[in-house]
């Protein structure tokens, strides 16, 4: 096997290095998290010219090699590090034509660490509208580099730049500036303690962690001991070199970078102007807000309702077609069911990424962080967080996931742990059947007292949000640079491309992901539910027929069989037979009910009874509380097998929850207080096994996960509890 | 007082004299926020806060705090740059 060639891509945030990533690799990529750490790490292969293959890594984004945060010291220390397997053969800085001189400065700092390096200058397309022109040969000549002026949109200059590449054994090695100057003495002395190594290298490993966190110096050890200088001496001399830097490519661009002023500016200016003004900024931006909910609401009902469809008919089909059994129970009530609860998830998640992967692309997202940021900030949050928060009202899974793009990580930790308040979609429906059950008929100021009370829980989300979020940011103790540069980029028409590659990208990191924790969680709830150890379980079938041959159906059956026997003519000689199919089924719910009430599930139910009787609930309700946890819409499912109805006819089980008597009180089980008290433990309990799964990977420690699940459950236990208390 | 980028008003231009504030972040300079030049302030949020401006070519958002620290000399005349 010939040597693949590790080629690096590397450049500033908003370059178009993903689209430069793409067009080489195309679908041969892959994403995942560097070990230990939660930074992406994307990577693919490319065929060069002459038959070599390369191994490209898009690094994360940075302005320099003066690391700020997590993302950028990846890049550095891959740079630095000559024993990493994916230490670069040569680096590809990707720079866009407009922002030409801030980007030389990252490609001279690489220049001068000896790498061989190519620059690719991006956007050529927009060269004769905003007025550039570049004498491309000077500037090689002076940069002693190699230079490829490529447009992604176009799709030209790749070839070029895949040549280069291949060719990258012929790229001089040669330093750009000498960074010494900025401290003669300094680096004499470096250059005499370590005189095996490049100053140039020791420098950045020594200033590292100036403005962060150490990085894990192997290679370096003695050099970060080397500390003759304080930490705010080091920082002026990097303000040193910076401006170092910049006097030397000041210099280049003179002769070789030349721009018309006066050519089109108007177009940035002007959109800038309404998108970031003070009152049709913020009514543009819940438009905008109004068009994403829309698409998560309504437009991905259609593609769930046929996931949901395709799921049961699936498990019907497997329950009818394999031979009756542990292992087709564990396949279709299991596994299925399990895979369903993973699969029902990707329109929501895919529509939320499509919006975001727009907003970034064109660069809007930029203007929100902007809008946002002051009014953020007392919560202890910043402008970055309005997405995920917003998101979340949708599911918290992509929300979680949406944080990524937030560089403090202190900002970042207490939004995703904030964001499960906020009220998905998973809640609607246990909301909705219990305010159909206890709120009573009525309006004030023309709203129903039931929409009140809907409304009235989305904002109780949001408080919780925002007041944990105010605790989180007095208690939490992390160290992080609160700075906020935030880049507003021009704006751009997205490349579809990208778009889709990014809403492919995040489906399937959350399918892979999470899926397998949901899935595992799922196969562990049925295997509770379906097995027994006592007699009434394993007799199950038995027992109830006898019951029901003895004292007739139970009147949850006898429920069902009202609401379906409307319209069933007697004389009609096929009434019978569907009278029969009727008590058939009635009685196979019986036998699931009881089934499920001795079950290991059962016993565990009627053990926290105790526990959620404060709350006003009964073991039943016990059970539905426990099961939810692996996804909160469970709750009504789970409530439709313990009181023996169909799982799909929702009026039957709303009936069939309302005669429902409490032994103690002898009043309706489902009354006021015990309703509100379910809405609010709804409201505020952590019952979602797939964001804790999506938190601990985000944040890569089951610390966070479970630091929320206790004072999210404990909080809501609280709240419940004082609410059935006083309204008993 | 000391005049800032905080004091700019919008489509104002100014030419950066120092930052009084030493431990200014490096991401700032490397962007392109240097002594000398040309800094516009292009949109002001509600609250004054945050500042976007156009330095050296480079649009950017910083929060008040931070522009504070930026001195500048106000350039009166706008078409001079």
């Amino acid at each position: 096997m010939s040597k693949q060639i590790n080629v690096a891509l590397i450049g500033n945030p908003n370059t178009g290095k993903t689209s430069v990533f793409n067009q080489l690799t195309g679908l041969n990529q892959k994403v995942g998290n560097y070990p230990g750490i939660t930074v992406e790490k994307k990577e693919g292969i490319c065929k060069l010219p002459r038959g070599v293959k390369a191994h490209i890594l898009d690094l994360p984004g940075t302005y320099s090699l003066n690391t700020t945060s997590l993302d950028e010291s990846v890049a550095v220390e891959l740079l630095l590090n000559k024993n990493d397997k994916d230490h670069p053969d040569v680096a590809v800085v990707v720079s866009d034509v407009e922002n030409l001189k801030r980007n030389l400065l990252l490609f001279t700092q690489i220049k001068d660490l000896k790498i061989p390096a190519i620059l690719v200058i991006n956007m050529s397309d927009r060269m004769s509208r905003k007025g550039i022109s570049i004498d491309i040969d000077l500037l090689e000549k002076k940069l002693n580099s190699k230079i490829a002026l490529v447009s992604t949109r176009k799709e030209t200059g790749i070839d070029k730049l895949k040549e280069l590449i291949a060719d990258y054994k012929n790229l001089s090695k040669t330093q750009n500036v000498d960074t010494s100057v900025i401290a003669p003495e300094y680096f004499a002395k470096l250059r005499e303690t370590f005189p095996k190594e490049d100053v140039y290298k020791l420098w950045l490993v020594i200033t590292q962690d100036v403005n962060f966190m150490p990085l894990e110096k192997k290679l370096f050890k003695d050099a970060s001991s080397f500390a003759t200088k304080s930490k705010s001496e080091l920082k002026r001399l990097q303000q040193k070199e910076t401006i170092l830097r910049y006097q030397f490519i000041n210099g280049i661009l003179k002769e070789t970078y030349k721009i018309d002023v006066n050519a089109a500016k108007g177009f940035r200016a002007t959109l800038d102007k309404v998108l970031t003004h003070k009152v049709f900024g913020y009514v543009i931006f819940f438009l905008i807000l109004l068009t994403i909910f829309q698409a998560i609401y309504g437009w991905s009902e259609y593609p769930m309702d046929l996931i949901d469809g395709f799921f049961a008919s699936a498990t019907e089909w497997v329950k009818d077609t394999l031979p009756p059994g542990v292992f087709t129970n564990l396949i279709a009530e299991g596994i299925l069911a399990g895979i369903g609860g993973i699969v029902i998830f990707i329109p929501q998640i895919a529509f939320l990424f499509l919006f975001i992967a727009l907003l970034e692309e064109t660069g809007y997202m930029s203007r929100v962080v902007f809008l946002m940021d002051r009014i953020m900030r007392p919560f202890g949050l910043s402008g970055k967080s309005v997405v995920p928060l917003i998101s979340g009202t949708a599911c918290a899974i992509p929300a979680v996931m949406a944080t990524r793009t937030i560089e403090n990580w202190k900002e970042r930790l207490i939004t995703i742990l904030v964001t499960p308040f906020t009220t998905c979609s998973a809640r609607l429906p246990v909301y909705l059947i219990i305010i159909a059950l206890v709120i009573p008929e009525g309006s004030f100021l023309g709203l129903s007292y039931k929409a009140l009370t809907l409304m009235s829980l989305y904002l109780m989300g949001f408080g919780a949000a925002i007041l944990s979020a105010v605790i989180l940011n007095k208690i939490l103790n992390i160290k992080s640079k609160s700075f906020f540069v935030v880049e507003m980029p021009n704006y751009k028409l997205p490349l579809l491309k990208n778009v889709g590659y990014t809403v492919l990208e995040k489906t399937k990191s959350f399918v892979f992901g999470a899926g397998k924790i949901i899935l595992a969680i799922s196969i562990i709830l049925w295997f509770l539910g379906s097995n027994g150890f006592s007699d009434e379980f394993k007799n199950a079938e038995t027992i109830v027929t006898n019951r029901v041959n003895e004292q007739g159906f139970s009147s949850s059956s006898e429920i069902y069989f009202e609401t379906h026997q409307n319209g069933l003519d007697i004389n009609d000689p096929g009434a019978t037979d569907q009278q029969k199919e009727l008590e058939e089924r009635a009685l196979a719910q019986e036998i699931a009910g009881y089934k499920l009430e001795h079950s290991y599930m059962g016993y565990m139910g009627k053990a926290i009874e105790p526990i959620v009787r404060p709350l006003g609930y009964d073991w039943k309700i016990g059970i539905a509380v426990l099961t939810s946890f692996a996804a909160r819409e469970v709750f009504v499912g789970t409530l439709a097998t313990i009181y023996s109805v169909g799982n799909d006819e929702e009026e039957t089980i709303k009936n069939r929850m309302a005669a429902e008597i409490n032994p103690r009180t002898k009043k309706p089980l489902f009354n006021l207080a015990s309703g509100i008290s379910l809405l609010l433990f709804y409201a505020f309990a952590m019952q979602c096994m797939s964001t804790l799964a999506v938190v601990k990977r985000e944040t890569n420690s089951w610390k966070w996960p479970a630091g929320q699940l206790v004072f999210m459950s404990l909080f809501a236990y609280i709240v419940a509890f004082i609410a059935y208390q006083l309204l008993k | 007082m000391e005049t800032t980028v905080a004091h700019l008003k919008r489509g104002q231009k100014g030419i950066i004299k120092e930052f009084t504030e030493n431990l200014l972040p490096i991401k700032l300079l490397e962007l392109g926020c240097l002594p000398g030049n040309v800094v516009e302030l292009v949109q002001v949020a509600p609250l004054k806060d945050p500042i976007y401006i156009n330095v050296n070519g480079s649009h950017i958002a910083i929060r008040r705090e931070m522009a504070l620290h930026i001195a500048l000399d106000i350039i009166e005349d706008n078409v001079a740059i």
